[in-house]
């Protein structure tokens, strides 16, 4: 950011003088401000929504097609059985302390990474967005390879303390924190340095010490940020599979997160159960989606 | 912000404020709070607190994938890697990542283009149908795809168990990535440069080729390196659709978990430190292809 401050772009100015001198001998139309539409812009925004409508609208409106295509039925299968509501309540508690866990820990890093100096800074920057490239399979097998109880680095002398990672909520958890924790990160940077730091060097001068200033300069500023993150967190830990189908175990009633059961049922012909859980997970992740995009343009008002 | 007025800055104080390492100078006539950047003791804390954290939740355990490959040695990580059912799976995952990334820079520039550029009515509704893939859970996806071109397709179009559904499985996946890396740099573009180009006779593709390609190449690249980093981890999309058929179907990630499930550690952590090194190589680059974004402002 601060390089984009010193490095201002100066060609503006030399080409609009050349403009208006060189634009009126031609006798070509005026090119103004107000869009002017050519046959390819047509072409390119028709290719861009048959691509998006076969590519995502279609098979996404085809899940809630077929899970209401008994009536109910499908839907009131699942909230009925009570398996399946512990699966949902499972993913729902494990989402929720992920959520709380990134959102702090996420703070934390972007403030560190924006406000401070330190060494091995650069290297940290560049490792917190790991997870966003590290297969889910990957991320299972590394949690397993630590804290496996059997042959994991430090699996066994937890397990001895009575303490289990995989194959048990812990391990779950720890999962979904991995494979979301940059989300929040990526929110707030960005806008903690644009904020920059004269309000809360005005406050520090002031009398407030570092946790007022936190809370009632920086933290204001970077709310909705936050909100964004903890928004696409939220969707991201409600709907991870791969990590957490290697860690869990896929336990019946103990550790089978709601993800693991559209596979489970849809392998068991239960399609009906399937796809009407993959609704209820569909309809919350477009939901999230829905909020941030409602709530992201007021910001810029702001 | 109203509170810097009762106690007004120097103008030289502000200038400082924007570029943060600044080291002497100005700096001693106030005395700074943290926001200059050394670590106060709170802030080391945290620091510290951070760092196993990350650590414990992280680096061990990616460096316990690469500690597990490599105990066996190099001629046994070798042999595992160029198993031939393994290199079968790899070659299918790269190659596969690679030509849906090639495709997902044409088709993403074109919908930032058409995001940034063009209004319409109901384009809102293509800004959330962008995000949905990033959103919706893989699981999910796969059943997705699947109610379209699998077996019951609507359009008798059935692609489930081929290398197509792995292909298709990719795009889907990696749709918002281009989107969303080009979409902010296209939208920041000084509009006064195309026009000036336009009224000295370019045309329309000259424009695009000589104005705006080379500012949004770095975007587009660094929205093709998480594209890539996308498909070649990706898993749960897949489950469902390509029925993971050895020397087909068979993509990394499901080898990799195929190997825990037969209780070979080794074998799974061999090929993962493949993917991981992918991860890293794409990781170095995305961050130096962000250095020159910044750069280039």
């Amino acid at each position: 950011m601060a390089d984009i401050a010193l490095v201002d772009v100066p060609h503006t100015d030399p080409d609009e003088d050349q403009r208006s001198s060189i634009d009126e001998p031609t006798s070509r139309p005026r090119r103004v401000r107000t869009q002017r539409r050519g046959v390819g812009t047509y072409v390119l925004r028709a290719f861009v929504i048959v691509y998006l409508f076969f590519l995502v609208a279609w098979p996404v409106s085809l899940v809630a097609q077929r899970t209401f295509e008994g009536g109910f039925e499908n839907l009131r299968g699942i909230l009925e059985d009570p398996a399946a509501m512990q699966s949902v309540r499972l993913t729902v508690v494990v989402a929720a302390i992920a959520v709380v866990i990134n959102t702090v820990f996420g703070v934390a890093i972007s403030l560190l990474l924006v406000r401070y100096e330190f060494r091995g800074k650069r290297l940290l920057s560049a490792l917190v967005d790991l997870p966003l490239a590290v297969s889910p399979i990957v991320v299972g097998l590394a949690l397993v390879l630590v804290y496996g109880g059997r042959g994991g680095w430090f699996g066994p002398t937890l397990e001895s303390a009575g303490f289990q990672v995989i194959y048990a909520t812990p391990g779950i958890i720890m999962a979904t924190v991995f494979v979301a924790l940059p989300l929040v990160i990526r929110e707030v940077a960005p806008v903690l340095e644009e904020i920059g730091t004269d309000a809360e060097r005005a406050a520090h001068t002031l009398g407030a010490n570092a946790w007022q200033t936190f809370w009632r300069i920086t933290f204001p500023a970077i709310r909705w940020a936050v909100v964004y993150g903890v928004v696409l967190s939220l969707a991201r830990s409600l709907g991870e599979f791969g990590a957490v189908k290697v860690v869990s175990g896929n336990l019946l009633g103990k550790t089978r997160t709601a993800t693991l059961m559209v596979e489970e049922k849809y392998l068991n012909f239960d399609k009906g159960g399937a796809y009407a859980t993959a609704f209820l997970l569909a309809l919350v992740s477009v939901a999230c989606i829905v909020v941030v995009a409602i709530i992201r343009p007021k910001e810029d008002d702001e | 912000m109203t509170v810097s007025v009762t106690r007004p800055d120097p103008a030289g104080e502000r200038d400082a404020a924007g570029g943060r390492p600044v080291s002497g100078g100005r700096t001693a006539r106030w005395r700074r709070p943290t926001a200059e950047g050394r670590l106060g003791l709170g802030a080391r804390i945290g620091l510290g607190v951070t760092l196993i954290w990350f650590s414990l939740l992280v680096l061990i355990p990616l460096a316990a994938v690469v500690g597990v490959a490599a105990a066996g040695g190099w001629g046994k990580f070798w042999q595992t890697i160029t198993n031939e059912q393994t290199f079968a799976a790899i070659r299918l995952t790269v190659g596969t990542a690679v030509g849906v990334t090639v495709l997902n820079v044409f088709t993403g520039t074109a919908i930032a283009w058409v995001l940034v550029r063009d209004r319409f009515r109901g384009k809102a509704v293509i800004d959330v149908l962008i995000d949905i893939p990033f959103a919706l859970p893989t699981i999910v996806a796969g059943l997705v795809l699947l109610s379209l071109y699998g077996p019951t397709s609507p359009l008798g179009v059935d692609v489930a168990n081929t290398r197509a559904a792995v292909a298709l499985a990719f795009l889907f996946v990696t749709l918002p990535f281009i989107v969303r890396t080009v979409q902010p740099v296209l939208a920041e573009l000084d509009r006064d440069v195309e026009e000036a180009a336009a009224s000295l006779g370019a045309s329309r593709v000259t424009v695009f080729r000589r104005i705006i390609l080379p500012a949004i190449t770095p975007a587009i690249a660094a929205g093709a390196a998480l594209s890539f980093a996308r498909g070649v981890s990706e898993y749960g999309s897949l489950v469902l659709l390509s029925g993971n058929l050895p020397y087909s179907t068979e993509v990394t990630s499901v080898r990799i978990l195929s190997s825990l499930e037969n209780d070979n550690r080794a074998g799974a952590a061999a090929v993962a430190t493949v993917l991981l090194v992918i991860s890293l190589i794409v990781i170095v680059a995305i961050d130096l292809l962000q250095r020159k974004l910044v750069r280039r402002g």
